[in-house]
């Protein structure tokens, strides 16, 4: 259809709306926004005639090349670092692609523009392509790849890991509380507008450098059609800005989104574009440069920055504290050596870093070998089992982490932990904003305003209290990361494909698992104190083991 | 090239930075170890021998407590309803994961499935304009299809948007809820399509045809209000608590008010009195809509329903659900359905009477809900 064909069918169907009048509207979805009827009009004037046709061009291509990928096995190249990490990766990205569909009601019960309807229900078709399009992603890595435990529980480890769980807060966001605050700002504003250029444009591009090109085949198709879903955000804020009653709340939910995502995804995926590479080409882009580029300039300083002059409350300092944590904290350094401490509890395997990989880190992050070096010497050495423990278990001198309540990654920077007596109980929180985000964001109130509509913190957070005091193997048999045969772990921290070299559940027999949440609150004041205070200090890492 | 330098070595040209390209061998099979040859999902139950795409794309990956999700949901909302709550339906089962969508609608599908229906009326209206067809329209049916036909598309718009869209949020698993995202979309887009070809016919028969008579047809012409009255109150289903109703919205919408007001309409006032005026055109556009409610939106509904009666634990508890959904809904729908009865006198041409229309979709009806094992209402058989 041509595009002024296209403008005039957009224009055309805007006659389908219509004010009911035997019901009285009670929307389902709630806010505490305000807002004036009509306003934003939808720029892309999208038509599902053309959208349809598109949409099936661009799958042609996908589909395609997976069988490109497959004759010409592609398998044969690809980086078995890089594709372990898919397995983290690929079981938590359908989760949010799926929410996202399923958060298009909230906006079109609460905000009342039909123009803006019609766009966010092109959302959501494609949000169910994103999630389909993902899954089947997987399930051809699954067939092809060398070795396929950990794809092939896929969903069910997604939802029973600690690493799953913090990646579920993502989709889950996007669902619950506030209609504006979920399906807004936390998704369309914020996940979308922001962290959808690393999640999809930064990881395809490392992909491509493993040898894995279908990963970018299937996502740069898939960030194709986030620009419909910027505009879909863009729209309504712009709404919601016409009102000033609702300033505040947007600065409130910025803060909430910009840092929890900032704490969520640059863990993840900070961690798997820096550790799942093998491409150490001193002059491709490290994480925190591509954040760097697409985060502060292009998302930060085009897009938020000059929305100051409709009103919008941009928290510098938030945006400031991330950077900061990126770049002088080693943020997602400290992720990779967490992750990489659990291995055992993990459904993906971790490879052990290599002279090459010490070289580019400390080019592109000076300071790194002396923070990180000599743990991932120790890691490499233990990496094969020989009648030692996990290097969990053993005495590198790493101390295992508190988890945070808000975000639930652990608190890694340890001098920058905060701990409150919340709800009851001890919790520990990574930064002063994830504090912030529980104690002064999703409450019932906000500056002094009934926020009713906002939601709730809930659930098990803390995933290690709930294997506090199992046997080791006991944990792992229960979460079902153990391979056919009974006895082999889906996890290895390596990647050699040997069963001389892999470990088995004997292997891990006997050590006690144990939550440091369940340890805190057990503490007398006056033990709890000391144990923070020394937390805060961080710990060093022995020379030997 | 200037040198012959092994790519492997990422040479490239001159000063350009590409990555090696290694042989890694980690394709299937190029080691026997432990695992490497378990090469599909293995946590849910195929409803046949073999996992089918679909069901790979699809199963799990909305999460439940009560099957992997351990540390629970860890959002909710203030009242205490989590990301998905089974209170949000009055139907119970002893396994929300169990049904499959009989289309087993997934990415490719739903694009192929709806291309080919834009395709399909758009060749339509093509076909019909090179072939000059719209010259044969009797003069008297421009303004019925102005003004009932594309009225028509305000029900879709209705029904896509806002029943089966926020009924795509709140069901129980991902197979749910994805089947009925494809039904929002199948209304959606027929809702355009009838704009559409509004819009065509706009420009091909020029003043004679009012493109935006519908607006008020719907609005104020009382042979509409009936359907409108019941296509709002679908819109605003809501549980007790005030949830959302997804699977009344559902049945009342699938099992109810689609065959009896909307085959009414599409199959036996469009399809049967178009021909009589000359419009080959205007069957076909609907009839793309017509199939897609049969073949695939009813399809998926009837495994839905059958799904919580055929319950081993609930099925009779939620049979009974079923006939109370059948006593509010049948009524609205009943009405809907002959308040249309005037347009059945309107044209030039009657083929079929109105009373002849309503007994067939009547039958219809009656042969679904026997196919349900559900009772006939009392508003049906009187």
């Amino acid at each position: 259809m041509a595009r002024t064909s296209v403008s005039k069918a957009h224009a055309k169907i805007q006659e389908l709306s219509w004010e009911p009048t035997f019901v009285t509207k009670d929307p389902k979805y709630k806010t505490d926004y305000t807002f004036k009827k009509g306003g934003q009009k939808d720029p892309m004037k999208q038509v599902l005639s053309s959208y349809f046709p598109m949409q099936e061009e661009k799958d042609h291509r996908v589909y395609g090349a997976i069988d490109g990928a497959i004759r010409g096995n592609m398998w044969r190249q690809v980086q078995p670092r890089w594709m372990e990490w898919q397995k983290l990766f690929l079981s938590i990205i359908p989760f949010p692609e799926i929410s996202a569909a399923r958060a298009m009601p909230l906006l079109t019960e609460a905000v009342p523009n039909p123009e803006i309807h019609n766009g966010l229900a092109f959302q959501m078709i494609d949000e169910v392509r994103h999630s389909t399009i993902q899954m089947n992603l997987k399930r051809e890595y699954m067939r092809n790849y060398i070795d396929p435990a950990g794809f092939d529980i896929t969903q069910k480890s997604f939802h029973n890991n600690y690493a799953g769980t913090i990646g579920r807060q993502f989709g889950e966001g996007f669902i619950t509380g506030d209609a504006l605050t979920a399906c807004n700002i936390y998704l369309q504003v914020v996940a979308e507008t922001a962290f959808t250029n690393t999640l999809f444009v930064a990881m395809p591009s490392e992909a491509a450098a493993n040898g894995d090109y279908l990963l970018p085949t299937v996502f740069l198709s898939v960030q194709s059609d986030e620009s419909r879903h910027m505009n879909n955000g863009y729209g309504t804020l712009l709404m919601s800005l016409a009102d000033d009653d609702n300033k505040d709340l947007i600065e409130r939910d910025l803060i909430y989104s910009l840092w929890n995502q900032h704490a969520v995804v640059d863990a993840a995926i900070g961690t798997i574009i820096d550790y799942g590479s093998k491409d150490r080409r001193k002059d491709r882009e490290s994480y925190t440069e591509m954040w760097r580029r697409w985060y502060y300039d292009d998302y930060y300083r085009s897009y938020l920055v000059p929305l100051e002059k409709y009103g919008l409350k941009v928290p510098h300092d938030v945006i400031e504290d991330a950077w900061t944590r990126m770049t002088d904290g080693f943020y997602h350094h400290t992720v990779a050596q967490f992750f990489a401490t659990g291995w055992m509890v993990n459904y993906w395997r971790i490879d052990p870093m290599t002279e090459e990989d010490f070289e580019w880190f400390e080019d592109k992050y000076p300071g790194w070998y002396d923070k990180f070096g000599k743990w991932w010497e120790h890691y490499s050495s233990l990496s094969e089992p020989n009648g030692h423990n996990p290097i969990a278990f053993e005495n590198t001198g790493y101390v295992y982490p508190h988890r945070c309540w808000s975000c639930m990654v652990p608190c890694l920077i340890r001098e920058d932990t905060v701990m409150d007596y919340v709800d009851g109980q001890w919790r520990t929180y990574c930064h002063k904003w994830c504090h912030w985000t529980d104690t002064v964001a999703f409450r019932e109130e906000y500056k002094g305003r009934p926020t009713p509509s906002m939601g709730r913190m809930t659930g098990q957070r803390e995933w290690e209290t709930l294997y506090h005091g199992w046997d080791l193997a006991e944990a792992i048999k229960d979460l079902g990361y153990v391979r056919n045969d009974g006895e082999t772990l889906v996890p290895q921290p390596h990647v050699i494909f040997d069963d001389n070299k892999m470990w088995k559940l004997d292997n891990v027999r006997g050590i006690e698992f144990q939550s440091p949440n369940v340890l805190l609150n057990e503490m007398s004041d006056e033990e709890r104190e000391k144990h923070m205070e020394e937390y805060k200090q961080g710990f060093t890492i022995n020379e030997s083991l | 090239m200037s040198e012959s330098r092994p790519i492997t070595e990422a040479g490239g040209r001159g000063d350009r930075s590409i990555p090696k390209i290694v042989l890694t061998d980690a394709e299937a099979g190029a080691a026997a170890f432990v695992g490497s040859n378990s090469r599909s999902y293995n946590y849910f139950e195929p409803k046949k021998r073999r996992a089918t795409k679909y069901e790979d794309v699809t199963v799990d990956v909305q999460p439940d407590p009560d099957r992997y999700l351990t540390q629970g949901w860890i959002l909710g909302w203030a009242n205490g309803d989590l990301g998905y709550d089974a209170s949000w339906t009055r139907m119970k089962s002893s396994d929300w994961h169990r049904f499959r969508d009989p289309n087993e609608e997934w990415e490719q599908s739903i694009y192929i499935n709806n291309s080919n229906s834009v395709r399909t009326v758009q060749s339509s209206i093509e076909n019909a304009k090179s072939g000059n067809a719209f010259e044969f329209w009797n003069k008297s049916w421009i303004p019925i299809i102005a003004k009932h036909f594309s009225a028509w598309g305000h029900v879709d718009q209705g029904l896509g948007m806002y029943v089966f869209m926020p009924a795509q949020r709140t069901a129980m698993s991902n197979m749910h809820n994805n089947a009925i995202s494809v039904n929002c979309m199948h209304k959606l887009r027929t809702a355009q399509d009838i704009m559409l070809y509004n819009m065509e016919l706009m420009g091909i028969f020029g003043d004679e045809f009012d493109g935006e008579a519908h607006q008020e047809v719907w609005l104020n012409d009382p042979s509409w209000q009936g359907v409108r009255e019941n296509v709002e109150r679908l819109m605003n289903i809501q549980n007790p608590s005030g949830s959302s109703e997804w699977a009344e919205a559902t049945f009342a919408s699938n099992i109810v008010f689609e065959p009896l007001v909307g085959e009414l309409f599409r199959s036996q006032f469009v399809m049967q009195f178009a021909p009589s005026h000359g419009d080959s055109v205007s069957p076909s556009v609907i009839g793309v809509s017509e199939r897609e409610f049969n073949d695939r939106d009813l399809r998926y509904t009837m495994d839905m329903m059958k799904d919580f009666l055929e319950d081993e634990t609930h099925g009779e508890e939620n049979k009974q659900i079923m006939q109370e959904w059948l006593a509010e809904w049948v009524p609205y729908s009943i009405q809907a359905a002959k308040g249309l009865e005037p347009i059945w006198s309107e044209s030039e041409v009657q083929p079929v009477s109105f009373e002849e229309s309503f007994e067939q979709v009547k039958s219809r009806f009656e042969g679904i809900l026997s196919e349900l094992e559900l009772r006939v209402p009392e508003e049906v058989t009187t």
